[in-house]
């Protein structure tokens, strides 16, 4: 093979002192890392293959392990920085698109973070949730323009018909991410999650698994531009359906899903030959316009007698606000905004780099374009691709969204070390893959345990914000922008995002 | 008023012992008495020859710790003989002629070594290798002896082989058959036996017999035989097998063939007459008949089922296979079933004579009925238990004598029963 | 009584329950020491099985009518009346492995560092939980009522 130039990624380092030669390290690493040389008797290792997911140093009985970041410094160059250099020497030897796994990991501002949040202070008292009601109770769906009230036998009566409402205890909800590219265990932690905590999760493209049409009442079912897996029980199991237009992660074009993973089970669930790539098209094919999709939201509307919302998912990009508008006047009871930090199982890694805006930006365009329009009560916003905790979740709500998505936080929940080697189907937490020697080390059980986990700790800290704020219903804070201040953000960033600067009273 | 009730034991080995524990888990009350005409509470026939070898101490030859008995509510009456039973008269005759009467009897009388008709037999240092007095006996003569013969090389006479090779003895194996252990081994795996004895010292004379034991008086001075001429020597231990000792059996109602007839409940053709161990014929479920088997843990099994049965509490005997572990001078050897079985079945065998690894299954309609494991018996169970449960190996048959073989290799289904837990089951 | 059984389907084949049951039955318990220091090291009394991507830890079943008992020429082999479990009291075992020809399992082991004894799963008798379940990372080994 000829040599390649790139230099590792990661250093093993093995302290000799406490390796017990156990070789835990060599029958977790799928990477092929680690090796035992029994002339030796010594486990070696070899740098070059590390991607930095620390299961071995997570699983090392005498935490003999510690992996760092390979130290070989290129000359410095602020034109020609060491990562620039790396994907030329990659792609000169690959000639092949540059992949990545989960989102971008440049380092474009974080909104969240030049964000501040209010709190009450003598007047209009903060409220302790720990002695007092708080709710977090959200509605997702159109809501009536106004309610009629009819008295019937000296009784008031709600004369208006409502449309349907996914109901959610908090308002998080589990992203659209595949079987097939997670694994069916994860799968199954992210639906019994979601019914534990009243929330829900997303099948993203890859069809509901058999197994888990139980877990329909709590599960959101997604038509792409691929159709895997579309029929009409699967549309009829769930609670609600979502037309997936775009994704953060990769704007403009359409998921793959290559051929070695998709197994018997997988082929199955998505209706599509076992072994053949899934490669769904970057355009739903019978979508050219707004009246388009309007016929899709219908279509699926009369599939399921008009008894679940349709949501609209689109990726955050410069002219989203006009999108949702037409997407709220084509049908959509739910639009959802991926904003471009939003993961994914594989993306060209130019695409996942450069292409879509912020959700912060999208989202505060998106609500104050359908308020001045007077259709924001037409649809829910639902916001995501980059959520990271629960101030960004408080941000996002007082930003103008109804709820949030995540998707890589709940990752992290189960295991996931953001190596960003998903694509290669070799996770070894045992989450992106479908080989059955790794998909065996999620354990369902724990990982469900610690997703209720992650949402229930979220939810006290959302609840500890809204009290400091005086609020005691998350719903008074949708849209409340005032609440928010900016820090460190030019006037036109401010300007944007609709927010006061820190330091600027009423 | 109720009728008093007591069960005799007659014998005190392994199948009297699991029978008496097998009675307490049932009767906490029925007295219960063991009569054995050796002077010693129960111990492991088997080692004795650790014992002569001085591997174990004394009190490790005892097979359960000196209070059972008493803890138990057992009456001994050790070292003394019973002449006679009487089952028509529910009693039994001691050597004083004094009369036990019995409720309920078991006979665990055991087997005794067969003799040849061989000039000099009754010479006095002569010995077989079963019970402890004959080998403390032996132990005595060995002091002022240089060199022994050990006529038969089955199981009892290469443990007595090792024991004298062992305490500085010259020893000579004299094997009528072509190959030690004819029973239970097979051509290939014996000769791998042949070559570690040799390397061992041992001199092995193969397909002769003895045909004088010869000496002045009572001495022992040479054996001769019938081809390879004369050998030195100054003691002889006979061990060509054992037999089910039906002394007592003889002239009573108690049906016998080679051994004391049992059904599966081991009670014999006499009501409240039980018999187990090797005194019996048994079902042997791969034979498809009764016939005696003489090994320990066939002996427990009969044993607790025959006590479970006399207290009331029914249990049957599934029928048993020949199971032999032996370690010959520190190479382990175990077989089970049809071991040394050839023709008409599908073999498989796996050899490895450097390492002293040979390792063979017999299989009959893609069931295992026989197995050898020479050198290499880690998890031989596995095996065994294939044996046992009648499972069609045919899908995994080749993996079986591979290195890695393990219970992973059993089909999901079955070991799904034994080792998962009760939800996922 | 309880017992230890494996959800196989979460078993990954890590071995830590090996490791920690070699360490647990060590001389110092302390895992560097038992293997760095201690010689010859003490053997795990279960075994790991692999096949593919199938892969379980096995350990004695603790069999209510147990063929090692059974077969055992010394009374070695015994049930503690405690805790029901089965156990062999190396002090008396000759190492004849009788009980190594019968286990069905296969997880009685031969320990030949010094006198040739047969070696096999205590449950752990001085922890609440045997240290192989308690050191799965992956909760494939359960400890619960038959």
């Amino acid at each position: 093979m000829r040599m390649s130039l790139l230099a590792p990624e990661f250093r093993v380092i093995r302290d000799e002192e406490k390796c017990i030669q156990c070789e835990v390290c060599v029958r977790q690493c799928a990477f092929e890392v680690h090796s035992y040389d029994l002339e030796e008797g010594k486990v070696a290792s070899d740098d070059s293959r590390c991607v930095g997911c620390h299961r071995c140093a997570t699983l090392c009985p005498t935490q003999a392990l510690t992996i760092i970041r390979y130290p070989q410094e290129f000359r410095r160059n602020a034109n020609w920085p060491e990562q620039v250099i790396k994907d030329i020497f990659k792609q000169s030897e690959t000639g092949g698109v540059l992949l990545s796994g989960m989102g971008s990991d440049k380092d474009y501002p974080i909104y969240w973070d030049h964000l501040l949040l209010d709190a009450s202070q003598v007047t209009n008292p903060s409220i302790d949730p720990l002695r007092e009601p708080m709710e977090l109770r959200t509605f997702l769906g159109r809501k009536p323009d106004r309610l009629k009230i009819e008295t019937k036998k000296g009784k008031p009566r709600l004369k208006t018909e409502i449309a349907p409402q996914l109901k959610v205890e908090v308002p998080i909800l589990f992203s659209a991410m595949s079987y097939g590219a997670i694994s069916y265990n994860v799968s199954l932690a992210l639906a019994q999650a979601a019914r534990t905590m009243n929330t829900f999760c997303n099948t993203g493209e890859g069809g509901l698994h058999r197994d888990l049409y139980r877990f329909g009442g709590n599960t959101i079912v997604q038509v792409a531009s691929g159709r895997f897996g579309v029929h009409p029980d699967y549309l009829n199991a769930a609670a609600a359906i979502e037309i997936k237009i775009g994704q953060g992660a990769k704007p403009g074009i359409g998921g793959h899903l290559p051929g070695e993973k998709v197994s018997q089970s997988i082929s199955e669930t998505r209706m599509i030959p076992e072994g053949t790539d899934a490669l769904s098209p970057a355009p739903h094919h019978d979508i050219y316009s707004i009246e388009d999709l309007s016929q899709l939201i219908y279509a699926l509307k009369e599939a399921t007698c008009y008894k679940k919302p349709i949501m609209v998912k689109i990726a955050a990009v410069h002219n989203s606000s006009a999108i949702a508008s037409g997407m709220v006047r084509a049908g959509a009871d739910i639009i959802a905004l991926d904003g471009f930090r939003g993961g994914t199982g594989a993306a060209p890694t130019r695409i996942r780099d450069n292409v879509g805006i912020p959700i912060e930006l999208a989202l505060a365009a998106v609500d104050s374009r359908l308020r001045a329009e007077g259709i924001r009560n037409q649809a829910s916003i639902i916001a995501g691709g980059g959520i990271r905790n629960s101030s960004d979740v408080v941000k996002a709500i007082a930003l103008g969204a109804d709820a949030v998505y995540i998707g890589t936080a709940a990752l992290i929940a189960v295991g996931c070390h953001m190596c960003q080697k998903c694509y290669t189907g070799k996770c070894n937490w045992g989450i992106a893959t479908q080989d059955p020697y790794l998909v065996k080390r999620i354990n369902p059980d724990i990982a469900t345990e610690r997703l209720v986990n992650l949402l229930r700790a979220w939810s006290l800290e959302i609840k500890e914000m809204l009290g400091g704020m005086g609020i005691n219903a998350i719903e008074s804070l949708r849209g409340n922008r005032l609440r928010l201040r900016g820090i460190d953000l030019t006037e036109t960033e401010l300007k944007l995002l609709e927010v006061k600067p820190a330091g600027e009273s009423l | 008023m109720r009728k008093s009730r007591n069960y005799l034991i007659v014998g005190n080995s392994v199948a009297a012992i699991a029978a008496i524990e097998a009675i307490r888990e049932v009767d906490k009350t029925v007295p219960i008495t063991v009569i054995s005409q050796e002077p010693y509470r129960a111990y492991s026939r088997s080692l004795v020859s650790h014992f002569l070898e001085g591997k174990v101490t004394i009190e490790k030859v005892f097979y359960r710790k000196k209070d059972f008995y008493q803890r138990n509510k057992v009456q001994t009456i050790l070292g003394k003989r019973v002449i006679a039973i009487k089952p028509k008269e529910k009693k039994i005759v001691l050597e004083d002629r004094k009369r036990i009467p019995y409720t309920k009897l078991l006979l665990t009388c055991g087997s005794k070594p067969i003799l040849p008709s061989v000039k000099g037999i009754e010479k006095k240092d002569v010995f077989t290798f079963t019970t402890w007095d004959e080998v403390k006996r032996l132990a005595k003569t060995i002091k002022k002896a240089k060199s022994a013969v050990v006529i038969g090389g089955g199981m009892i006479g290469l443990k007595a082989a090792e024991g004298l090779k062992s305490l500085g003895l010259k020893v000579t194996i004299v094997e009528q058959a072509f190959q030690i252990l004819p029973a239970i081994l097979d051509k290939d795996g014996s000769k791998i036996i042949h070559r570690h004895l040799k390397e061992k010292g041992i001199r092995l004379i193969i397909n002769d017999t003895v045909l004088e034991i010869r000496g002045k008086g009572k001495k022992v001075e040479r054996v001769i035989l019938g081809k390879s001429g004369e050998v030195d020597c100054d003691l002889v231990v006979v061990a060509i097998g054992v037999t089910p000792n039906l002394d007592l059996v003889k002239g009573t109602a108690l049906k016998a063939k080679r051994g004391v007839l049992v059904d599966r409940f081991m009670q014999t053709s006499v009501k409240e007459v039980y018999a187990a161990g090797d005194v019996v014929e048994a079902y042997d479920f791969l034979y498809g008949r009764k016939r005696p088997i003489p090994v320990w843990p066939l002996a427990f099994q009969q044993g607790r089922v025959a006590g479970s049965n006399m207290a009331g509490k029914r249990m049957e005997y599934r029928g048993g296979l020949i199971l032999n572990s032996i370690e010959v001078f520190g190479l382990p050897i175990i077989t089970a079933g049809l071991s040394a079985e050839e023709k008409g079945y599908e073999i498989l065998t796996k050899s490895d004579p450097k390492k002293k690894v040979y390792k063979k299954i017999v299989l009959r309609k893609g069931q295992i009925i026989g197995a050898i494991l020479v050198g290499d018996i880690d998890r031989a169970g596995i095996i065994v238990g294939l044996i046992k449960d009648r499972l069609d190996v045919t899908n995994f048959k080749d993996e079986i004598l591979e290195e890695n073989f393990g219970y992973i290799y059993v089909p999901k289904e079955f070991r799904a029963k034994m080792v998962l837990p009760l939800e996922v089951r | 009584m309880k017992k230890i059984y494996v959800k196989e389907e979460y078993c990954m084949g890590c071995r830590l329950c090996e490791i920690h049951c070699l360490v647990a039955h060590s001389k110092s318990k302390k895992i560097i020491k038992a293997y760095k220091e201690e010689f010859p090291r003490v053997l795990p009394r279960l075994i790991v099985e692999e096949k593919g991507p199938i892969s379980f830890a096995l350990q004695c079943r603790h069999c209510e009518e147990a063929p090692c008992i059974e077969a055992c020429l010394t009374g070695a082999m015994g049930r503690d009346k405690k805790s029901g479990a089965v156990t062999c009291d190396e002090d008396r075992c000759v190492g004849c492995w009788m009980c190594i020809m019968v286990c069905p399992f296969g997880v009685i082991l031969r320990d030949e560092r010094e006198k040739k004894v047969a070696t096999k799963c205590d449950l752990c008798p001085d922890e609440d939980i045997p240290v192989c379940v308690a050191k799965c990372p992956n909760e494939a080994l359960v400890y619960e009522e038959e």
